[in-house]
């Protein structure tokens, strides 16, 4: 095969795309030149492929091709079916931040009576009118990483959100990310959140599609900051089309004493990688990250987690399931590194795959990088079917084959979904993954 | 009047190797049978191949319940239906807490039939009536299905979900295994609160106690893969005294 020009090809068509929406793009002077720095990076490596180390389960040349070119702002046609879809989808008590197609959308969402030591922003108009330090934040993520180097060269919205110093949420914050257009295109967006110190928030990311929306490819990131003493719980919940594509970035730091429990299932998506850097940068703070991905047809879904341990006496835990079907893959590469100071680091990492079908495929990579001497780090892995003799006890009782293994797959895929401690996150995913066992028959 | 259940000359294999070489036995509505035998003698292979447990490989003969045939249906038709069986083994189902076990069992052999679905409140009183009779403690309800139960507790929840599905045949496969004495009485009492007209049991047990609880109308004897003598609970003595050295040449 011929890298160089298959390189060149989706390098230049991309060019092509990106020089076409260089206008459309928020932000001149030094966010404009941010911006062509990060795309040089991205247009230096192209698509990562399986040779890469980091992306040789998830070969997105194969898989994705091409980037497709920036969606259009949404009409009002679009606005009106994302807003039923957003309906379809709606939770109860939330703040509702709603994205069209990689737009803010503020009639879909929910501005009024924002509670004291609340802000929330466009990264619009961060990257328009906002002030250069937050404007630099923004472009802080490691270009080396050629799909968030993607992202930033081209993030066109999303939501900067602050939460002041003692303030704790009353009420859970959701990005809904949805895609509406009837052609084929990518969106952009990237969102922040900044969470001060002694403060506390809930945070929902849901991914939909509106009816009828076509192929579509998701670029999105997340920068989360958790100030000292305090504590974020977050839920990702992909439910995009089938035919989708969706490359999300998470890069998050914790203070000290601080507390970070995140929880991501992934059930939509043709093909989706989830790629997310977890430091710890004060001492005493503590991880849970868990995700379960549901899977058949032809779903391709990756999690690449990064828990970078920088600093002593942090804990963190990751619990990840995937269930696998038909012909779908499921990735899971987890890295853990202990630098040599982080003495006292408790880090645990766990990963349980179940294949329903013989062509479904699962693969792990677990990582550990330990430098420091005084800590407890481990973990596991199994890959397997579902036990024949507790489908056979259960069928004895009256189950059909497919109840019997809704309620196997229902138990397995529960420790991760027990590990939410907010109860109502916790019914969220209760209820995703009750869509996906219904939607299976 | 038509069988319950009706064994004729069945031969099972289990990779590659027959276990049982023809057997019969013939269960009329109301009847309790009891079916005794050395350890290996296919006791646990005959309940399996009633339940529909797949990796046996039935090369002759058939099963009929109340006239049908048995084999061409699924384990969950058979449920529904009205076969039981108590398995000598129960496994345990972490992360499926029994109550919701129970509940969805019910309800979809209550679908199967044609029959309305019971709420939560419905089950639940029903489910605590029924454990209660059996000294089954609530908070055993709770947990994961069957795990860390003791063995008696998981013999006590086979018995619980006899009691809840109300089915036509049940087979017993060893119940007072890991029972101690008292729990073994309110076990077997639970067992003959069943005992009605249109109801069958088939007992296999290694011990005679047991039958002194659950009284036969009629006790068989298994080795190596056929009945080689039915008696009535008479015989179960006799076997008690014995042995079974005597039926070793008869099979
Ligand atoms: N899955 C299997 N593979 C191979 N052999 C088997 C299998 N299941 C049963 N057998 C064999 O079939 C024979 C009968 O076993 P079965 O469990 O039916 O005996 P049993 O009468 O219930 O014995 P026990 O009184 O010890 O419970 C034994 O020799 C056993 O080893
Ligand atoms: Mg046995």
């Amino acid at each position: 095969m011929n890298v160089a020009l298959v390189k060149n090809e989706t390098g230049s068509a991309l060019s092509d795309s990106f020089a076409i929406a260089r206008d459309r793009l928020p932000g001149t002077g030094k966010v404009a030149a941010a911006r062509e720095a990060a795309f040089a990076a991205y247009a230096q490596a192209g698509l990562p492929h399986r040779r890469i180390e980091d992306w040789k389960y998830t070969d997105l040349r194969a898989l994705m091709r091409e980037v497709l070119p920036l969606a259009p702002a949404p009409d009002a046609a679009e606005f009106s079916r994302a807003a039923s879809a957003a309906k379809l989808h709606a939770i109860e008590g939330v703040r509702r931040l709603v994205l069209v197609d990689g737009v803010f959308a503020p009639k879909l969402s929910e501005l009024g009576g924002i509670e004291k030591g609340l802000g929330i922003r466009t990264l619009r108009e961060t990257l328009e009118t906002g002030d250069a330090a937050l404007q630099a934040l923004l472009f802080t993520p490691d270009n080396a990483n050629p799909m968030v180097a993607l992202n930033s060269a081209m993030m066109t919205d999303g939501v900067v959100i602050d939460v002041a110093d003692g303030v704790v949420l009353s009420q859970p914050l959701q990005i809904v990310h949805i895609a509406s257009g009837t052609v084929p295109a990518a969106m952009f967006t990237r969102s922040l959140l900044r969470l001060g110190k002694d403060a506390g928030a809930t945070l929902v990311e849901s991914y939909i599609a509106a009816e009828g929306a076509k192929a579509y490819q998701v670029h999105d990131s997340l920068m989360i900051s958790i100030g000292n003493n305090s504590r974020l719980d977050h839920v990702r919940l992909n439910e995009d089309g089938r035919d989708a594509f969706n490359i999300s970035s998470g890069v998050v730091s914790l203070g000290a004493h601080a507390h970070f429990n995140t929880f991501g299932m992934m059930s939509g998506a043709g093909v989706s990688r989830y790629q997310a850097t977890i430091a710890f940068a004060g001492e005493g703070s503590r991880v849970e990250t868990n995700g379960v991905n549901l899977l058949n047809g032809k779903q391709h879904a990756d999690t690449t987690l990064f828990m970078d341990h920088a600093v002593p006496h942090c804990d963190s835990r990751e619990i990840f399931r995937a269930v696998v079907d038909d012909r779908a893959h499921s990735v899971f590469q987890g890295r853990i590194i202990v630098r040599p100071h982080a003495q006292k680091t408790d880090a645990k990492m766990m990963t349980r795959a179940l294949l329903l079908s013989d062509d479904a495929e699962a693969d792990n990579k677990p990582e550990l990088e330990i430098f420091a001497d005084d800590v407890t780090c481990g973990h596991g892995a199994t890959t397997g079917a579902l036990d024949e003799s507790l489908l056979f006890y259960l069928r004895a009782r009256g189950l059909s084959e497919k109840e019997a293994q809704a309620l196997l797959i229902q138990a397995f895929v529960g420790e991760a979904i027990e590990s939410i401690v907010n109860d109502g996150l916790r019914e969220l995913a209760i209820a995703a993954a009750q869509r996906w066992l219904e939607a299976r028959g | 009047m038509t069988a319950l259940l009706e064994v004729k000359d069945l031969k099972v294999r289990v990779e590659e190797r027959e276990i049982l070489h023809g057997l019969s036995l013939t269960v009329n509505p109301g009847e309790v049978h009891a079916i005794m035998g050395p350890n290996g003698s296919g006791k646990s292979t005959l309940s399996h191949v009633i339940a529909g447990k797949p990796g046996y490989e039935v090369t002759g003969g058939e099963i009929l319940f109340k006239g049908e045939d048995l084999l061409e249906m699924s384990p969950d038709e058979r449920a529904a239906k009205g076969v039981f069986l108590a398995f000598q083994y129960p496994v345990e189902i972490p992360g499926v807490a029994t109550m919701n076990f129970l509940h969805v069992a019910l309800n979809a052999q209550r679908k199967a039939r044609g029959e309305s679905q019971l709420t939560t409140p419905e089950f639940l009183k029903k489910a605590y009536a029924a454990a209660a009779s059996l000294n089954i403690p609530r908070d055993m309800l709770k947990r994961g299905v069957n795990v860390g139960f003791s063995g008696g507790e998981k013999k006590r929840n086979e018995i619980l979900q006899m009691a809840l599905f109300e089915p036509a045949v049940c087979i017993l496969d060893e119940m007072d295994s890991g029972l101690d004495i008292d729990a073994l009485r309110v076990a077997a009492d639970g067992v003959n609160a069943l005992r009605s007209q249109g109801r069958a049991m088939v007992v296999i047990t290694h011990y005679q106690r047991l039958l002194n609880y659950i009284v036969p109308d009629f006790v068989h004897v298994m080795s190596k893969g056929r009945v080689v003598k039915s008696g009535d609970k008479e015989l179960a003595l006799e076997l008690e005294a014995s042995g079974y050295a005597q039926f070793e040449d008869a099979a």
